[in-house]
């Protein structure tokens, strides 16, 4: 008679087929035979959080770094409630996450068990798809459908709910056949005249823009490089969102920077102006746009995505490709290259003009700030953190608020999959978890989260994690003890009245470093900086770095609610005051 | 100095709406209605009627069909993010208007009076196909079919020859000829 296996065995027998080496979780009562398993499957590695949001955006941060989804394993009722910020977050800025859920077993589910939830119910809006397993034959298919559903198209998270009488039931295995490799290939639907069409609008245009984002990092890593060749071999300018770094390097000439809210002066200058853009794997964000109505108004603008419903979402297009990245590109490379073999030389001219502009707006030096002896300037802290670890492979992390953005600002990023943030969603207490997964999958490299110290007590308890495994994460904290980017818009926006923004009591972090049985370390000038980012960085243990900033400094460049593209504050050199008021004062 | 508008609400120029049919074909597995339904709801989209019932009980398959009205951007959106769920196979759009597709909603009136009073409401029914289900001394039992609109007419109209309680189906749709949606 064939073997048969429980379903906690099927559990694992399913995560052995898709290849995953780590899950990340947290045992309660829902979910014990699936831990009581867990020591037969060598192959597979737990790591244990210390609060199932971390556990998710732990995930995150081992699938953004590695392109492999993330893992996720969680007991009923506050586990899998715990875990929805993650989720949600992982939702918004497609990360494939598989989160296995425990539940009450199916004779009690409806009646208010203990730790009994609607897992299925609360978790719909916040997956691609979700599934309670109520019969254990369904089981192995249902988990293979579920990692299928979460790297497909666009990636994003899924969840699986088993009732614990389900995980101790038994039923046959099926050996998994893997479908040969789509590779995003299933999701595309363009044709040959799509790109003809592409390649036309670009031969014809005199003041180009390429925009791109997360979905050239969500294609692989080769896309990254065929983007590279795109934009080298048409000499246009680039800009990315703050998913989209890395994809292109930061450093090179025809980098325009982030663009956006907090986006330098020429790239978004540049889009404003343009008169062809080319979006390829970005979503027009409310970050990104500005205003709508005044976004990029002479501009024929082209969208590549693999999500359809991405396309006039936001911003009606003149041209939809739907398609994955990766193959985009190649046709568009492969078609250039045939028909417009000169097209870089025959370019060059008719985009000359345009070059001289955007140098004219790279001369205001949008990203400058008056630097100080005294106080270390965030941004300062930013650009040496940079410095002393560029020859590193480094992978950065950060929480969410004016650290992040000034990170993304002066952090040059020369690799994808090298920058996890939580974009979308926005989720203080992202990076310090992310780091978490981060390292896990990377064990031999340098993983910074740039943090605030607001963000990073959200889910500070992480530490504990890294200490237990050993992790060496670096938390570079720039500590100007307020909510940074709340206080920056009470001050823009309510009259400076800094209501709830400041965080008494914070606790001495270096202490706290110790108590948790990591280092820590602070710098509390610009003369001992760099002296101490180089004791972080030859620490092999888990670092808190205190870094104590300048507390009323504001994050620009800056692009005022209610204003367009090309009404940007720029900081505190720039002479013209530009006031937000009326409507703009509302929004967010 | 221009007028500060909103960066990131809507344009301040208002669409038209139009009133769309959407046919969603979708695996009749617990939980689906509430995936489409709380599509709409949570992306803002207005639901004006529900039918919903399994049309192939071999290949487990419901139709649903939504009657809502947006913007063709809003309406474009509903169509591609109901694609996207994974129990969703295909999504059908007609407009209100369109000719080539017959729309039918179900209504059940319940006259209580007396026999001249509900003679004179059945009369009016007749044209909506009428059929009597349900006959006592002093009431009657009618069912109709009908579009939404006359419905909404006949229900106004017939109050004063004793309707006291009307139940109504969402509408559903086909399309007239061979051609069936792919």
């Amino acid at each position: 008679m064939p073997k048969l296996f429980s379903g906690a065995e099927i559990v694992f027998k399913c995560l052995e087929d898709q290849d995953v080496s780590h899950i990340f979780g947290y045992p309660g009562g829902a979910v014990l035979p699936i831990y009581d398993e867990l020591k037969n499957h060598n192959s597979v590695k737990h790591i244990l959080v210390r609060h199932e949001q971390g556990a998710g955006h732990a995930a995150e941060g081992y699938a953004r770094s590695t392109g492999k989804p993330g893992v996720v394993l969680v007991t009923s009722g506050p586990g899998a409630t715990n875990v929805v910020t993650a989720l949600t977050d992982a939702y918004m800025d497609s990360v494939p996450l598989v989160c296995i859920s425990g539940q009450v077993p199916t004779h009690l589910i409806g009646t208010d068990a203990f730790q009994e939830c609607d897992t299925t119910g609360i978790t719909r809006p916040c997956t691609k798809h979700n599934w309670l397993v109520k019969d254990i034959n369904d089981l192995a298919e249902v988990m293979h459908k579920a990692f299928e559903v979460a790297t497909t198209g666009r990636p994003g998270p899924v969840l699986v709910d088993i009732p614990k009488d389900i995980q101790f039931q038994k039923t046959l295995y099926k050996k998994f056949k893997r479908k040969s490799k789509s590779n995003g290939a299933s999701h595309n639907n363009f044709s040959q005249d799509n790109i003809d069409e592409l390649v036309h609008l670009m031969s014809k245009a005199t003041k180009p823009i390429f925009y791109t984002g997360g979905g050239v990092i969500n294609s692989g890593p080769k896309a990254s490089e065929l983007l590279r060749e795109l934009v080298y071999t048409t000499g246009f300018p680039i800009t990315t969102t703050l998913q989209g770094l890395g994809s292109f390097p930061g450093d090179d000439n025809q980098f325009l920077g982030m663009l956006g809210m907090h986006g330098t002066y020429e790239a978004n200058n540049a889009m404003y102006e343009c008169d062809l853009m080319i979006n390829i794997g970005a979503r027009f964000d409310d970050r990104i746009t500005g205003k709508i109505d005044e976004f990029s108004p002479k501009s024929k603008k082209v969208h590549i995505d693999i999500d359809p419903s991405s396309i006039n979402k936001n911003v009606k297009v003149d041209l939809a490709i739907v398609g994955d990245v990766k193959s985009v590109i190649t046709s568009t490379l492969k078609t250039l290259k045939k028909s417009k073999a000169n097209f870089i030389k025959s370019n060059k001219q008719k985009t000359s003009k345009w070059w001289e502009k955007i140098q004219k707006w790279r001369s205001k030096r949008s990203l400058d700030y008056i630097g100080s002896e005294e106080t270390i300037k965030p941004q300062y802290a930013i650009e040496r953190l940079y410095e002393l670890t560029k020859d590193k492979d480094t992978f950065i992390t950060t929480e969410v608020g004016q650290h992040q953005m000034w990170a993304a600002q002066h952090y040059k990023f020369n690799k994808p999959n090298r920058w996890m943030t939580s974009g979308g969603l926005g989720t203080m207490g992202y990076g310090l978890p992310a780091a978490v997964g981060v390292q896990i999958a990377h064990p031999q490299k340098l993983v910074i989260d740039i943090a605030g110290e607001a963000s990073v007590l959200m889910t500070m308890q992480e530490m504990s994690t890294a200490v237990q495994y050993s992790l060496p994460i670096k938390i570079f904290i720039l500590n100007n003890e307020y909510m940074g980017m709340v206080r920056q818009w009470q001050e823009l926006l309510h009259d400076k009245n800094y209501s709830e923004s400041y965080t008494a009591a914070l606790p001495d972090f270096v202490q706290m470093a110790e108590a948790y049985g990591c280092v820590g370390i602070r710098a509390k000038t610009p003369e001992e900086l760099d002296d101490k980012i180089i004791e972080m960085l030859n620490t092999d243990r888990p670092v808190i770095f205190d870094c104590l900033v300048d507390k009323q400094e504001n994050c620009f460049p800056m692009i005022p609610s209610g204003k367009p593209h090309n009404q940007m504050i720029l900081g505190p050199k720039d002479k013209k005051e530009n006031k937000i008021t009326g409507k703009g004062r509302t929004l967010v | 100095m221009p007028k500060p508008k909103s960066a990131y609400s809507v344009a301040g120029r208002k669409e038209k709406l139009d009133t769309h049919i959407i046919v969603v074909w979708v695996d009749n597995e617990a939980g689906v209605l509430a995936r489409v339904v709380g599509l709409f709801s949570g992306r803002g989209y207005n639901i004006e009627s529900l039918a919903v019932a399994e049309i192939d009980q071999k290949l487990n398959i419901s139709r649903i069909t939504i009657v809502t009205t947006g913007t063709p951007q809003v309406v474009d959106q509903i169509k591609l993010q109901l694609k996207k769920l994974v129990p969703v196979h295909k999504v059908a759009d007609f407009k209100r208007e369109d000719k080539n597709v017959i729309f039918k909603e179900m209504a059940l009136f319940k006259f209580v009076g007396t026999n001249g009073k509900i003679d004179k409401a059945i009369n009016a029914c007749k044209k909506y196909n009428a059929v009597i289900l349900d006959t006592t001394n002093r009431s009657k039992v009618v069912q109709i079919t009908a579009l939404r609109r006359e419905i909404d007419k006949m229900a106004n109209n017939l109050k004063k020859y004793g309707l006291i309680s009307i139940s109504r189906t969402g509408a559903v749709a086909m399309t007239r000829g061979e051609k069936v949606f792919k």
